[in-house]
């Protein structure tokens, strides 16, 4: 109850200093935006689909779990200023959860993913996409679990490494190699055997899969719960690590 | 209300290639009673934060052990927070956030209600005067009243004890003499406050005991005026031409009163004496009688930084 509590009081806190921030709603927009306009229509001819809609079933998950990835990964810059402006401190004296300091931020997260995965849902709908709603919903679920770990790891190493500096490379490093190996914006059909076998040990080439198989109406595919239960387990571990490192982070 | 026993910490810090450990608090024993404002006196450098923030349950003691109001530090620290306020060194307000809804979350995170959350906040802003700018960000605020937001948010849940590390540091002196009051009405209001501070006058004027840190430990503990009564006798300082400096020395070398004598390279004497209104009076008529002009005579009372310098060899001020 009371962490039910304190979990929503710093989720409120954090959506309201983030609305108050004009340009980061109109970032938070416009970018999926954009890459569902300007990108998507080389799509049909590169992936060889026969229509738009199917390259946008391929071209649509990938794009999510993108989303998902990035903005979580991205989020412990904003931790870091805090700790700066002493606002961590100030916390860790009053008797509050830890774990809500952390999940409450996630969360905030996560919301403000999903709100980005409805706009580009609808987008893609006004171009054919065609989608049953409860695969959609188990997708979002997907979506949830990506960007509650990613945040989380994202907050964690924040905690951990206290500057700017050495967050900014840390996470581009880790997010490039994730990328590139999850068959995020191509599918990895036609990858080689040995790049395949190193996909295998991504998670998010996993997570891609099953949301990619939800997006086809593959509800039935080992994808499905193969990615969400890998999805679920990392997400678990990192909000895990995460919680401990505010339960114990110096300065 | 606070009571520690052997309270240390080391810190181990990364200089290139080597790992250097810093003993940042060897060993402090300390006795604050109820209801004192109770001062941590030293330079930069000499462990105040650090027992501040172990005092504050925000980082592990690596010995010893402390009971704050009543609730043991190492076992049952999350008792500890809710009977004590902390405001940090560095500051602990959002610059996007107004002084009002930090207030509010504040309280909140303490378990109390959205409506007493408000009440409390509304009570906070007018006590310490910031109503008028309640609902303005904080990043628009001055440094003195940005201090006071966030001295308002270390007590707005009426702890048993607050922790105020250096409150008043970069503030003008009239701000500095405003948040004097505002720490002893906090006093009268029955709470016990415990602050850091490197100034000197800081110390004497506003804290009912001190403690004087230096590199991690307690040098002197006691009401400054009995820390300065330890320190034996006033010093008067004899301002002379540096023509008659040294037939003054002579003059008054010997004289029953006289503890030490030194001379002062400009010219002038700083003599040791026991009671310096005594001495005064029997100074100037010696020197009278011996035909020499006397440009400036001066008392100076032992001051903390005495008390410093003798407990450690060097001034408060240089270092
Ligand atoms: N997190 C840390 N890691 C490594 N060393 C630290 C850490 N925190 C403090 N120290 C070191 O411990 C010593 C005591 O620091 P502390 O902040 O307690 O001093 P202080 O008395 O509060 O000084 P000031 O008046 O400058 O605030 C210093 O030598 C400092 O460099
Ligand atoms: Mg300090």
């Amino acid at each position: 109850m009371k962490f039910a509590r304190d979990t929503w009081l710093i989720f409120q806190r954090q959506t309201q200093l983030l609305l108050r921030n004009p340009v980061w709603v109109f970032v938070g927009v416009f970018q999926p935006v954009m890459y569902l306009l300007l990108f998507a229509p080389l799509l049909k001819p590169a992936l060889n689909a026969p229509t738009q809609a199917a390259a946008y079933k391929i071209f649509v998950p990938g794009l999510l779990v993108l989303l998902a990835i990035f903005g979580g990964l991205f989020q412990g810059f904003g931790l870091i200023a805090e700790l700066r402006a002493g606002v961590i401190e100030r916390s860790r004296v009053t008797p509050i959860s830890r774990l809500a300091l952390l999940l409450g931020r996630s969360l905030r997260d996560v919301v403000s993913l999903m709100v980005q995965a409805v706009i580009i849902t609808l987008l893609a709908l006004i171009f054919d996409l065609r989608v049953f709603i409860g695969d959609l919903l188990l997708a979002y679920l997907m979506l949830a679990l990506i960007a509650l770990m990613t945040s989380a790891v994202s907050y964690g190493v924040a905690l951990k490494v206290k500057s700017e500096d050495a967050l900014a490379p840390l996470m581009n490093t880790v997010a490039q190699p994730v990328l590139l190996l999850s068959g995020i914006l191509l599918p990895l059909t036609f990858a080689p055997g040995w790049l395949q076998g190193i996909a295998n040990w991504n998670p998010f080439s996993w997570a891609v899969d099953g949301t990619r198989a939800l997006f086809a109406g593959d509800l039935g595919s080992d994808k499905v719960w193969q990615g969400l239960s890998i999805t679920a387990v990392l997400a678990a571990l990192g909000v895990y690590w995460a919680a401990r490192q505010f339960a114990r982070s110096v300065r | 209300m606070i009571e520690t026993r052997g309270l240390r910490k080391s810190f181990r810090s990364r200089a290139g290639r080597e790992t250097k450990t810093v003993d940042a608090v060897r060993g402090v024993d300390l006795d604050v009673a109820k209801g004192e404002i109770f001062g941590f006196l030293g330079p930069n450098g000499a462990g105040k934060t650090t027992t501040l923030r172990m005092l504050a349950t925000l980082i592990e003691p690596d010995g010893g052990e402390a009971t704050i109001a009543g609730a043991d530090l190492r076992k049952d620290p999350a008792e500890v927070r809710r009977r004590i306020g902390y405001v940090p060194q560095g500051g602990s307000t959002w610059d996007e956030s107004t002084a009002r809804e930090e207030l509010v979350l504040h309280a909140r995170m303490y378990g109390i209600s959205k409506a007493d959350a408000q009440r409390r906040a509304a009570r906070a802003l007018d006590a310490f005067q910031l109503t008028e700018y309640a609902d303005r960000k904080c990043k628009t605020y001055s440094g003195g009243q940005r201090r006071r937001v966030e001295i308002a948010l270390g007590i707005i849940h009426e702890p048993k004890i607050v922790f105020l590390d250096e409150p008043t540091t970069g503030l003008d002196p009239q701000s500095r003499a405003h948040m004097w009051d505002e720490i002893r009405r906090l006093r009268a209001d029955g709470m016990t406050v415990f602050i850091t501070t490197h100034y000197l006058d800081e110390a004497d004027a506003l804290c009912d005991r001190i403690a004087i840190m230096d590199n991690g430990e307690v040098v002197a503990e006691g009401t400054p005026t009995e820390l300065k009564r330890e320190i034996s006798g006033d010093v008067v300082l004899v301002g002379l031409d540096l023509a008659a400096t040294p037939q003054a020395a002579q003059t008054l070398d010997g004289e029953p009163y006289v503890n030490k004598l030194e001379t002062i390279d400009e010219g002038g004497l700083r003599l040791y004496v026991d009671e310096g209104a005594t001495a005064i009076p029997q100074v100037l008529r010696r020197l009278d009688h011996a035909g020499l002009e006397l440009r400036s005579i001066e008392l100076h009372r032992p001051s903390l930084d005495d008390v410093f310098l003798t407990k450690t060899g060097r001034s408060l001020r240089e270092s």
